[in-house]
């Protein structure tokens, strides 16, 4: 059967995909933000998964204002790298894992989530750039991610998004779904995006440390508290795409901890998630950067 | 029953919510046609006539030419949409996001490697902070209207 192993969550900024794709990783500014993944990529190789599962926004990309799914699942055998103004990201196209994928649509479904099932779409720095901090630089010819990548898409473009507590449930039910595959696979499950930014208006550029270093707190934690903090929240204290955070409470969500939550060890202990990593840092562009490594313990 | 906006008290942020959303549709659009390469160049050649191909209003052009990302987000964009003018002018999100605080380039960059903007007074419209409407533009270039 397949199981979740762990979880990854990180910020997705752009700009940070720039800096790797041009060369600049070892100037002073980007330094300290690559420093922060150095352990993550060697725990890759350590551990590396069958299949990723990944919670990423779209910005503007595949969908534009024609379409807009709340949560939409790439079902598809390959993922184009798209050019969101600047030219397509030099990175290896996106390979998924269409019989997976399409087992969890089934499975979530069936558990009362509708999701859009995707079989042809393009993905952006929301998806790519936390593969190449996880992964490192690849080569677009002659490199390939090192592994499948399922996309799952979260709107959280046109208010209203959906609310951590939605997308922490949904992660559990992602979980039963992986559970109930035959195959033998060893998946991780990434939430991205945030933490606290604002990329609009005169509040542009707006950071709260407290607030990221708390969310941290809890979602390791008390990740239930995390996902009953209300969108006004986010919006207020973590700036207007701060909101993106609700993405890792779906990652959290998936991790056996919360599904077992009375589960106690021989000695007494609750049976929580393992934090392998953890990384904050201020600024990559207009945004605080957070990462997170979870395993499971069972 | 009008739907809930608990967020219209946050200062300097539009939330682009249903009614933005209706309300900047096909200044949107228009940005998601610059993700073809082909179209960018259309666009620089003659901004004015590609922009006359869309069913936008007036101020939604005029706000376009103009670079004012303010504007623009007033007129109902998003700025998800609106970086692909960003991207087509070559400009970064840092310097599209900058533009928005009247700030230098340099000077927003400065605020955020000195961390970034604090949320202090930044939480509802009526306080102090750097981004209440009352201390716009913010920089070199709001204490040169002081003065």
């Amino acid at each position: 059967m397949a199981r979740i192993t762990a979880s990854v969550y990180t910020s997705h900024v752009p700009a940070i995909g720039a800096a790797l794709d041009l060369g600049k990783s070892h100037e002073p500014y980007w330094q300290p933000v690559f420093q922060g993944y150095e352990f993550s990529k060697q725990w890759m190789k350590n551990n590396q998964p069958d299949v990723i599962f990944l919670v990423y926004n779209d910005h503007a990309t595949a969908f534009s204002l024609d379409m807009i799914p709340t949560f939409a699942i790439g079902t598809a055998a390959e993922f184009a790298i798209a050019d969101e103004g600047w030219g397509p990201r030099p990175v290896p196209k996106v390979i998924g894992h269409p019989e997976l994928a399409s087992h969890i649509a089934q499975s979530v479904i069936q558990q009362d989530f509708d999701l859009t099932i995707v079989n042809k779409m393009d993905v952006d720095h929301g998806l790519t750039v936390p593969l190449s901090l996880m992964c490192g630089q690849k080569d677009p010819a002659r490199d390939a991610w090192p592994c499948p990548v399922i996309p799952f898409a979260v709107n959280v473009v046109q208010y209203p998004v959906p609310s951590g507590r939605r997308c922490f449930n949904l992660g559990q039910a992602i979980a039963k779904a992986v559970e109930s595959f035959d195959e033998d696979l060893n998946v991780h499950i990434w939430g991205t995006g945030g933490m606290s930014h604002q990329l609009q208006g005169p509040r542009a550029g707006l950071i709260n440390r407290e607030f990221d270093n708390a969310f941290l707190d809890k979602l390791i934690a008390d990740p239930a508290a995390a996902a009953a903090i209300p969108h006004i929240d986010y919006v207020r204290e973590a700036g207007s795409e701060g909101i993106e955070l609700v993405m890792w409470l779906i990652a959290r969500g998936a991790m056996s901890d919360v599904a077992r939550g009375a589960m106690k060890d021989v000695a007494g202990h609750a049976i929580s998630a393992r934090a392998r990593h953890r990384f904050y840092h201020v600024p990559a562009s207009n945004t605080a950067v957070g990462h997170l490594i979870l395993e499971n313990s069972l | 029953m009008s739907l809930d906006k608990p967020y219209l008290d946050v200062p300097g942020t539009i939330i682009f919510d249903a009614e933005q959303s209706r309300k900047g549709y096909h200044l949107n659009q228009f940005c998601m046609s610059l993700m073809k390469a082909e179209n960018r160049e259309r666009f620089k050649a003659e901004e004015r006539s590609y922009l006359d191909e869309w069913p936008m209003t007036e101020e939604q052009k005029l706000a376009v030419l103009a670079r004012d990302l303010n504007r623009c987000m007033r007129a109902g964009g998003n700025i998800y949409f609106l970086a692909k003018i960003g991207a087509t002018d070559g400009k970064s999100f840092q310097q599209m996001a900058g533009s928005m605080t009247g700030m230098t380039e340099d000077e927003y960059r400065t605020m955020m490697v000195a961390g970034g903007r604090s949320v202090e007074g930044n939480r509802y419209i009526g306080e102090d902070g750097n981004a209440q409407a009352h201390h716009q533009p913010q920089g070199s270039a709001g204490q040169k209207v002081t003065a």
